[in-house]
């Protein structure tokens, strides 16, 4: 690609661009558009973002506050729902959640690891079909498989149980890691590696003092993407687990239907589900769309 | 995000194979050297493989072969072959043909209302301003809070009649203690799935802006031509590719939605709401029709197919694109 373009009678520098776009104008009435659609960005993200910050306003409210026409944005914050919310049995379903979530994104990133390598680094005859390969298993419907999936799980006897979901949540993460996983071993400077391979680095040294360091936050990145699938997931959850082996959404749904509707203490265990997961998206927010196209998109 | 390549250059193509060229004496024992290093190249690949194979693969087959029983867990012994009768009882099924009608209409009325937000936040986030990594975290967040809490909180906290959000802002239009979720049953999900799928939308297009190349910009803007004609005659074509992996893969998704109508309507009132996950969930594990479901479940798989086939050939597209690029 081009790095300096030539307009007509004029040599741009690259640096000396700025990006042009949609919002490009010219002259003085281009700083009041800019302050224009700045506070209309604004005025939208609010809005937008509305309902997860009123999920959080709602559970630092007494059940009595959380009800009120017109609704109040400003009260006196307690939290009191939160420790109800602990004290009222959230913490199995949490290790369950955690459990499965960390155990389902080890075993992802020890299967595609190397079958990243094998796809990108040192690539295996016809290794455009088998990536293609697992992208398609992406694209079958779980619903589909619940039925035989729930009569195995029923005669291996590991319904409500945890690793039901460990397998499951791997099968589910594992072609995205190994896009993702494959995307970053491709940026590994290929002169790098054969530096390597000339000075007679053995595979192990290879890749674990080559690879390995220049991959490690692509991996951390993917460890990321396969937690927050995991931890939200609903489906499965609900159809092989139940009251032994239920993860947080399992809890939720429970909560509301055994406990009728408490709005405060409702949003104070939705805040505590979703916490967790707004927090590592935030993290890994440049890699988000990479791992949401599957590799496609940077 | 300062990615400036036209074309995603994720999936270029990787180095050579390195093998030693085959020219030459080929005797047997090179040969069976080359295979060994075939099975060691594939090696780190077959766990994978194999798990993926038995994971996601063996249960499809395995709904195949159901779908072509009629089996009740209530009624013991009740297992036998029984042909394509399923599928005849699946279509002749009044609830199993609205279950169809209701997932065309969800996923579709979901996926174009939040791509066409999607790119609105796309257009808005990709520019220079106070606040811009702010604002971009804050729209990305919908996506990530849990969909079962939002679907819970929607219900309650936003959709109540009485002390719900929307009831306090639409009140001063005189629109007031309406039953969203009983009197608008599919619109109240659909707005809780755009709500949460805007953002995934915005991500994969604001991907497609800034792989836009300057020096068409720059031309456009040399050449005089206002920003709305540069936006839809440069960055619109452009976006296209982008646009369509959005749709597909947001498809994708949207069609198995569960959780959502699971927690906020039941699928009804009715089966107003009865989506064909949710239909199949009612099948198995209410009446325990493993037959009826597993008939169900090999449609969805059929319908999902022709929509990952497309899906699969424009990442292919993308794919060989920038294989020619690099």
């Amino acid at each position: 690609m081009a790095t300096a373009a030539v307009t007509p009678g004029v040599v741009v520098t690259p640096r000396a661009r700025a990006r042009p776009s949609f919002w490009r104008h010219r002259g003085g009435r281009q700083h009041v558009y800019g302050v224009f659609w700045t506070a209309v960005t604004w005025v939208v993200a609010v809005i937008f973002f509305f309902p997860v910050l009123w999920m959080v306003l709602t559970a630092f409210k007494t059940e009595g506050a959380a009800y009120t026409d017109p609704p109040k944005i400003i009260f006196h914050p307690t939290w009191t729902e939160f420790s109800q919310v602990f004290s009222g049995g959230i913490a199995p379903p949490l290790e369950h959640s955690i459990f499965v979530t960390l155990a389902s994104t080890a075993v992802v990133l020890m299967l595609a690891i190397p079958a990243a390598y094998s796809l990108s680094i040192r690539p295996v005859k016809r290794w455009s079909d088998a990536l293609f390969f697992f992208l398609s298993t992406k694209m079958l419907p779980y619903v589909a498989a619940i039925v035989p999936i729930y009569i195995v799980a029923r005669n291996l006897g590991i319904l409500d149980n945890d690793w039901a979901l460990v397998i499951l949540y791997t099968g589910m993460n594992l072609p995205i890691a190994i896009w993702m996983i494959r995307s970053f071993l491709l940026e590994v400077p290929r002169e790098v590696l054969e530096a390597a391979r000339i000075d007679g680095a053995d595979l192990w040294v290879e890749i674990r003092q080559v690879i390995l360091p220049i991959v490690v936050p692509g991996i951390a990145a993917t460890a990321l993407i396969c937690v927050i699938f995991a931890w939200n997931e609903f489906f499965f959850a609900v159809n092989l687990t139940a009251t032994k082996a239920g993860t947080m959404p399992v809890f939720l749904v429970g909560f509301i239907q055994s406990e009728g509707l408490y709005w405060a203490r409702l949003a104070a265990a939705a805040t505590v589900a979703s916490l967790p997961v707004i927090l590592v998206g935030w993290i890994a927010q440049k890699q988000l769309v990479r791992g949401l196209s599957l590799g496609a998109l940077k | 995000m300062s990615q400036v390549t036209g074309l995603p250059a994720t999936v270029r193509r990787p180095p050579p194979d390195q093998s030693p060229p085959l020219a030459g004496r080929r005797s047997s024992d090179h040969e069976a050297v080359v295979r060994r290093n075939r099975w060691l190249r594939r090696l780190p690949l077959m766990p994978a493989l194999i798990y993926i194979v038995i994971v996601t693969q063996a249960p499809f087959l395995v709904t195949l072969w159901y779908s072509f029983h009629s089996w009740n867990l209530l009624i013991p012994g009740s297992n036998h072959w029984a042909g394509f009768s399923q599928y005849q009882a699946a279509f002749s099924d009044p609830a199993f043909r609205t279950a169809v009608i209701n997932t065309l209409e969800l996923t579709s009325s979901a996926v174009i209302i939040s791509m066409v937000l999607g790119t609105a936040f796309a257009v808005l986030v990709n520019r220079k301003f106070f606040g811009q990594g702010v604002v971009r975290t804050l729209l990305i967040t919908p996506f990530l809070v849990m969909p079962v809490a939002t679907a819970l909180l929607f219900k309650t906290t936003i959709y109540d009649p009485v002390f719900g959000l929307l009831d306090y802002v639409l009140k001063p239009f005189g629109v007031h203690q309406v039953n969203w979720i009983g009197t608008y049953p599919m619109p109240s999900i659909v707005a809780v799935l755009v709500w949460e799928w805007t953002p995934f939308m915005m991500l994969i297009v604001l991907a497609g802006l800034q792989g836009e190349s300057i020096d068409a910009l720059e031309a456009a803007k040399v050449d005089g031509a206002s920003a709305l004609k540069t936006f839809s005659y440069i960055t619109l074509p452009h976006l296209r590719r982008y646009i369509e992996l959005g749709l597909l893969l947001g498809s994708i998704y949207i069609v198995q939605t569960f959780g959502e109508i699971y927690t906020i309507t039941q699928g009804g009132p009715g089966t107003a709401t009865t989506n064909l996950p949710y239909y199949l969930y009612q099948q198995a594990f209410n009446a325990f029709n493993i037959g009826i479901a597993a008939a169900a479940g090999v449609i969805v798989v059929i319908g999902t197919q022709i929509l990952a086939t497309l899906a699969l050939r424009l990442l292919s597209s993308l794919f060989n694109a920038s294989e020619v690029m690099s």
